[in-house]
């Protein structure tokens, strides 16, 4: 057992950006191998990453996006966030990395808590049947602060 | 350092793993084991046994890689090893640490 004083990372992951999903990913999947509880509280437009019919289809940012290293008016042009989407996602498979879908599985087998933020769910219109099967359930916000019921735990938001 | 594992004086990392796998033999693993709190039982040595498969034939160990094992799934790999799988496993069948992050 790691003797690290982290016991449980609870993760709100609020954009639906490809670089933004994968970290919450891999530091909740990463948590777990480590023997540390994670959980992921999906607002917003992190909801995008467990919404079936767009899980699949989420972008890396190409304007407002320096490390891009394109100018912000090509990177606002047609089909450039397509390519730089598929260039990364290409880059991904290299490092064995799971596409979206099977990432998810892989958490929720992982043991990885994955819930709904009720006020956004709300806002965007979602029903129960749009989200991913695996998920934990719908949440307030205060019914997530609840769940940090250890000590060491941390919350991130992304 | 050396650590004195079923008997046997051998070299491990700082975290426990053998530096060296030729030292292995199933009483160091069920030692090791014992020190991590896991009962060995068939299923866990089938576990190893792909392990160290996978590692001689010089495959980077992932937990994707244990999805798509055949071995065993996820669930049950996290049941069999509580606490942080890969890293108690690979321990268990005296290989290296996995570097990986996924």
């Amino acid at each position: 057992m790691s003797k690290t004083k982290v016991k449980k990372m609870m993760f709100i992951l609020s954009k639906a950006t490809i670089e933004n999903v994968y970290a919450a990913f891999v530091m909740a999947n990463g948590a777990r191998m480590e023997g540390i509880e994670a959980e992921i509280f999906f607002t917003f437009f992190g909801l995008e990453a467990i919404q079936k019919k767009k899980l699949n289809h989420l972008h890396v940012a190409t304007v407002g996006n320096p490390a891009m290293h394109i100018p912000t008016m090509l990177g606002g042009l047609p089909g450039m966030e397509a390519l730089a989407t598929k260039m990364m996602k290409k880059e991904m498979e290299k490092l064995d990395m799971p596409p979206v879908d099977e990432f998810l599985e892989i958490l929720s087998a992982s043991g990885v808590k994955m819930w709904g933020c009720k006020l956004a769910v709300d806002m965007f219109h979602l029903k129960e049947e749009d989200l991913i099967d695996d998920l934990d359930g719908i949440l307030t916000i205060g019914d997530f602060y609840s769940k940090a019921d250890v000590e060491g735990t941390q919350i991130l938001f992304i | 350092m050396e650590a004195v594992l079923a008997g046997i004086k051998v070299i491990v990392t700082e975290d426990g793993y053998l530096e060296d796998f030729s030292n292995w033999n199933k009483e160091i693993g069920n030692e090791i084991a014992k020190n991590e709190g896991i009962e060995m039982t068939d299923r866990h040595w089938e576990v190893i046994n792909w392990i160290q498969e996978q590692v001689k034939a010089g495959t980077a160990l992932s937990v994707r890689g244990v999805k798509k094992s055949g071995v065993v799934d996820i669930k049950e790999f996290y049941a069999l090893f509580p606490g942080g799988p890969l890293k108690v496993s690979t321990k268990i069948a005296g290989v290296p640490k996995p570097k990986s992050c996924i």
